[in-house]
């Protein structure tokens, strides 16, 4: 995985980025002998926001956890076809599945800090990358915390535990904590279903903040959080990827029945 | 609107009109209470008769000397157990240094790596019936496989006997410790790139340890009173220990060889030994939930 300074340079400034930064083609997933993703093909661009969204058990939270490889944790999984970030693809042999996981970051649904100081759970990843060095760690809880625009809230409070915060204030921690990694691709799992309105927008700002910096993938049950934080929407149903495309033309123009009836709350 | 006033005395009153119980839901109520209060109190009365016996036959002869000399002669006065403190903390300790390590890794093992594997299955299972063997049978093992095989009675077959004897308790605290961290937090450590080990020691182990240390204090307490076990694997001694290879006295045993003799002076000094076991003991379990609940 080549990262040349002069693409980063680009996309801060002209190129919204690579359109097939991260690949899916022809993937089928099984749980044991259930399969429940039906071949998936699809581009996610750079630093882009994709929302995948869908009725429960569409298959949507599947895919997901298979860009960073966390299905693996289950037992009796398998999958057939590919996916590739930067054109490599992340089930290779030679692919560390520790090392994808932290170039591909991961926020879950219900905020999960580890009942550490604040300060502990934003170094977490790179701790236990190795890194000790306390002038590194400093400058990487103030730049994450700062990127998940919680700084000026914990800043005074860093090695006080993280199970003191607000849930909000947890969910923005634990993007801090992924953040930290420096990740090329930030997964959200639902990001804001447990959160009050009020915390949800915050995450929603901090969300478009993020896509100058990394790619996002959501999962979201919420259409409004869809429409509002995401540049493309892909609608899953049933394990299939029925509709994907530009977030305003699945919303105002879809091209698919089941995507429309989706969308417009007869079914779902 | 009739209905609500015609029914309006009744409102506040427990019986239906027209009811014929005799006994009204609240009087039932009220006698339940009494029962399970008075049943509490009747499960004190052993408790409480025991601590008072104790404490009323072991404090005459309680002082410090007891830790310091050895026991007397059939017949003589003064002395103390000194010796039998040593050899309950050297032999608990011993019991705790095997056992701890093998139940706890054990733990992490039928918990972390492979719940669902045969081999996790025959441990739970194997563990559980441990529980349940009576203790004089771990005795009976560490003879046959220390005391039979060196041909002495010592410390560290004691330690052995005890060691079997905690381990099904550590084992199976443990796991319950470890499932109850949060799945959560496995999955965000290794959301982050963490692997299995660095995830097990850096956040399943901390979470779990005040209940596993709880688990432990709990067999420590247990092993510090058991008897059988010690009787024909360090059997007694009436001198100090010079090393873990000779017969130990215990206070288990002293206090089973002092009751059963004629001499008045030898069963007041069991009667403080039990003191010292009840308070060691206590000790232990009350450490054991403070830990625990500072936590939770």
């Amino acid at each position: 995985m080549t990262e040349t300074s002069a693409r980063s340079v680009d996309a801060k400034h002209v190129s919204p980025g690579r359109p097939d930064f991260l690949t899916v083609r022809n993937f089928d997933f099984f749980y044991g002998k259930k399969q429940a993703l039906f071949d998936i093909t699809m581009d996610i661009p750079e630093k882009r926001v994709t929302a995948l969204i869908g009725p429960s058990g569409c298959g949507k939270s599947t895919l997901l956890r298979n860009f960073n490889r966390m299905n693996e944790l289950i037992d009796g999984i398998r999958h057939s076809g590919d996916i590739r970030l930067l054109g490599q693809s992340i089930f290779d042999k030679t692919v560390e599945v520790i090392a994808l996981r932290r170039s591909v970051g991961m926020v879950f649904q219900k905020s999960n800090p580890f009942p550490k100081s604040i300060y502990e759970n934003v170094v977490y990843g790179l701790r236990i990358g190795g890194e000790s060095k306390k002038s590194v760690l400093d400058e990487a809880v103030e730049r994450s915390l700062r990127g998940a625009a919680l700084w000026d809230e914990a800043k005074d409070r860093l090695h006080e535990s993280a199970l003191g915060l607000s849930g909000g204030q947890m969910q923005r921690l634990c993007i801090a904590r992924a953040i930290a990694n420096r990740p090329k691709v930030l997964l959200m799992d639902e990001p804001c279903s447990a959160l009050d309105p009020i915390a949800t927008v915050k995450v929603e700002e901090l969300i478009h903040e993020l896509k100058q910096e990394f790619t996002i993938i959501i999962v979201t049950h919420n259409m409004q959080q869809a429409t509002r934080c995401s540049d493309k929407t892909a609608f899953f149903y049933l394990g299939k990827l029925i509709e994907f495309a530009e977030t305003q033309k699945i919303f105002s123009n879809p091209v698919q029945k089941q995507t429309e009836d989706y969308i417009t709350g007869r079914f779902g | 609107m009739d209905s609500i006033v015609t029914h309006a005395p009744d409102f506040f009153s427990d019986t239906k009109p027209g009811s014929t119980k005799l006994i009204s839901r609240s009087l039932w109520n009220r006698i339940l209470s009494f029962f399970c209060v008075g049943l509490s109190l009747l499960t004190l009365i052993p408790l409480v008769s025991i601590v008072y016996l104790v404490l009323k036959n072991g404090l005459p002869l309680l002082k410090w000397s007891v830790f310091t000399e050895l026991p007397p002669a059939a017949g003589m006065v003064g002395g103390g157990f000194g010796n039998a403190v040593l050899g309950t903390l050297v032999m608990v300790g011993l019991g705790l240094v095997i056992s701890a390590p093998i139940g706890i890794l054990s733990a992490i093992y039928i918990n972390e790596y492979a719940p669902s594997s045969r081999l996790a299955q025959a441990v739970r299972i194997v563990a559980k019936l441990l529980t349940g063997i009576p203790s004089i049978i771990c005795g009976v093992f560490a003879f046959a496989v220390v005391v039979a095989t060196t041909g002495a009675f010592s410390a560290y077959a004691g330690g052995v006997a005890l060691a079997v004897l905690m381990l099904p308790t550590i084992l199976l605290t443990s796991e319950q410790a470890l499932l109850g961290v949060q799945h959560a937090f496995r999955e965000a450590s290794y959301g982050l790139g963490a692997t299995k080990f660095q995830t097990i020691v850096r956040i399943v182990l901390p979470d779990a340890l005040p209940a596993i240390m709880t688990g432990i204090m709990l067999a420590v307490a247990r092993a510090a009173g058991e008897t059988a076990p010690l009787i024909f694997t360090a059997l007694f001694s009436q001198f100090w220990a010079k090393s873990l290879s000779e017969p130990t006295a215990s206070l288990s045993v002293l206090i089973y060889n002092f009751s059963t003799v004629p001499f008045p002076h030898q069963v007041q000094m069991a009667w403080t030994a039990s003191l010292v076991l009840v308070a060691f003991v206590t000790l232990a379990n009350i450490t054991a939930q403070l830990v625990f609940s500072k936590k939770h």
